[in-house]
């Protein structure tokens, strides 16, 4: 396996029962690279970050996340991965900073490092005075920031960010992106979730699910070209309209 | 270790912030314990009595004038029909009615022998009965107030007597709170190592972040211990202070040894929380843990012999009391509070009890599936 692959799939599958969730997927993603997973609701999107996250155990197929096995290596897959789930994560009754020495303590991060950190991530979120407040009484943009800022916080190869920015005003969408461009710079590699179609724009290549499969991965542009569309939101429209599986 | 450090102090600073738990752990013991030994009482006063007179003699009315003088009945309702009485009986407004048939002074005097009726109204079981026995007891004791007043010198000997005289052993005076002050404890221990910390488990699943947890390198001992600590520690407090509480309040002075109470509340506490742990892993929101929460504490304290002796159980109840955790509990307390048993005395209690967090841990651990 080349270094320079973070996630690897081939012919991933999981089922529930007789649903297939997900259907032998297969792709790889680059170290550093801004991967995009694009598909409806009820696609399978969920399903597979969870395979990939060691969540789910996959009914098929082979998956490396950070080069280990999603089968047997959960364990390590987990110390090496940072995830930011679709539904808000933090503990709103702990403060900003209560939240973050917990999530950096439990992957093992020294006092010092913590401290240190800390202070350097409020000042970069401009939210020094708001480190002893409780989470819940941040605006939501804050919130997401926050989360993600937690999620990447101890520093992992991969970050998994499920639909991060659901609900989140443009602007802070745009700085929340800012944020994703810059932890990628810094080599992080990021697997996105999305139903924006400018969001799918930003990104280094994107994938698009259709009942399970994915029907199409390519960089914005050559996904644009080939289908002969306007925008991702065509694209989009375009792949997903084939699906016969019902949404969620 | 460090991870169990860092869970443990999140879990101490959420329980210490919320206002909720404060409550339960300080507010409810309190008003618990002052309030409910002075009220739940076995003892029945206030019956409510109907009388129906037909005989209207002197010593109808010395009758029924001793028994509203024992303190036990209320006269309610005086009247010659029965019907009239039976009628106060639907209203609810009686408890008991008295016949006191038409020649009961003439047969009495005469003949020696009288007859009396009782119709009971049996919707509240305790009171009926009781008020019956109370009311016998009456009676037969006016019975020998009129034999000694009218047969002097009796002719032939009087039944034979067996005066009976007894001593209440362990609780001299049959102080009831010195018997209920310690098992309202171990429900309140229960609640507490069993509801609030399943409930607490559930509120991480209702707000997702249960999910977090789950894809950290977090192991699934690391996070039932970080649960199971907390709730340990609490449990123990709670008892300390429900025994202070008992020490000041009702002047309950355990006889026994008080580690003997806190080396079976360490371990039954762990067979409570491993029940809540279960609880939390069968159940998706907190909603549906607080009833099954309530459920299961109905059955405790019914089956519990709380309120009622686990001996007088039908053999199936007691079957199943003994699958229940709070019987074991009282039963100590019980032993060692009033009686001063000994840990070599409690020992088959203290067995089984760490049996069942043996049990219940293992199986909560087993299906808290950190993966789907």
């Amino acid at each position: 396996m080349s270094q320079n692959i973070a996630i690897q799939a081939e012919g991933l599958t999981k089922r529930f029962g007789d649903f297939t969730a997900v259907d032998g997927i297969s792709f790889e993603v680059q170290k550093g690279e801004i991967f995009g997973f694009l598909g409806a609701n009820g696609a399978g999107k969920t399903t597979a970050m969870r395979m990939l996250c060691g969540l789910s155990i996959p009914t098929g197929g082979k998956a490396t996340v950070a080069g280990f096995d999603v089968y047997r290596q959960t364990e390590q897959i987990k110390r090496n991965i940072g995830y930011m789930s679709q539904k808000f994560s933090l503990y709103e009754d702990l403060t900003v900073k209560e939240n973050i020495r917990f999530y950096a303590g439990i992957y093992g991060k020294s006092d010092a490092f913590i401290k240190e950190k800390t202070a350097f991530l409020l000042k970069e979120l401009h939210m020094e005075s708001e480190g002893s407040k409780l989470v819940k009484s941040l605006p939501l943009g804050w919130k997401q920031k926050l989360a993600f800022s937690v999620a990447i916080f101890h520093e992992p190869g991969i970050v998994f960010l499920d639909e991060p920015t659901g609900g989140v005003d443009p602007v802070t969408r745009r700085e929340f992106w800012n944020m994703i461009y810059q932890a990628a710079a810094n080599g992080i590699t990021v697997f996105v979730t999305t139903h924006y179609m400018d969001e799918a724009e930003y990104c280094n290549r994107v994938s698009i699910m259709v009942d399970g499969r994915i029907d199409a991965l390519d960089t914005p542009r050559e996904l644009k070209r080939s289908l002969q569309a306007a925008s991702m939101d065509e694209v989009f429209l375009k792949l997903a309209r084939k699906a016969t599986r019902n949404a969620d | 270790m460090r991870t169990l450090k860092f869970i443990l102090e999140k879990e101490f600073r959420q329980i210490f912030r919320d206002p909720a738990i404060l409550r339960v752990l300080f507010i409810m013991p309190l008003i618990q314990l002052m309030i409910l030994p002075r009220a739940a009482d076995y003892e029945v006063k206030n019956i409510k009595l109907s009388v129906v007179d037909r005989d209207h003699s002197d010593y109808a009315r010395k009758l029924v004038s001793k028994i509203t003088a024992s303190g036990y009945f209320q006269l309610d309702h005086y009247t010659a029909s029965y019907n009239e009485a039976i009628a106060e009986v639907e209203k609810d407004k009686a408890d008991l009615v008295l016949e006191i048939p038409a020649a009961f002074e003439k047969n009495l005097v005469k003949e020696d022998e009288a007859t009396l009726f009782m119709a009971v109204n049996a919707i509240n079981g305790v009171k009926a009965n009781l008020g019956a026995a109370y009311l016998r007891t009456i009676i037969q004791d006016f019975n020998s107030q009129v034999r000694t007043e009218w047969i002097q010198f009796p002719r032939f000997s009087p039944e034979l007597n067996i005066a009976v005289t007894s001593s209440n052993w362990f609780n001299p005076s049959m102080n009831y709170r010195l018997f209920m002050v310690p098992g309202i404890l171990v429900v309140l221990v229960t609640m507490v190592g069993a509801f609030l910390a399943s409930l607490n488990i559930v509120k991480e699943k209702e707000i997702g972040t249960i999910e977090q947890i789950n894809v950290t390198p977090i192991r699934n001992y690391h996070f039932i211990l970080g649960k199971l600590i907390p709730f340990w520690v609490l449990g123990i407090i709670v008892l300390s202070l429900g025994m202070l509480l008992a020490r000041f309040a009702y002047d309950v002075i355990p006889v026994g040894n008080l580690l003997t109470i806190y080396v079976f509340a360490a371990v039954y506490l762990l067979a409570v929380l491993g029940l809540g742990l279960l609880l939390s892993t069968y159940t998706a929101n907190q909603q549906q843990g607080m009833l099954l929460s309530f459920f299961m504490m109905m059955v405790f304290i019914l089956l519990g012999g709380l309120y009622t002796s686990i001996d007088s159980m039908p053999e199936w109840a007691q079957v199943v009391t003994r699958f229940n955790p709070v019987a074991y509990f009282v039963e100590v307390m019980r032993m060692v509070i009033l009686k001063g048993s000994s840990l070599a005395d409690i020992s088959r209690q203290l067995l089984v009890v760490g049996a069942f967090a043996v049990f219940l841990n293992g199986w909560a651990i087993l299906s808290y599936k950190k993966r789907a």
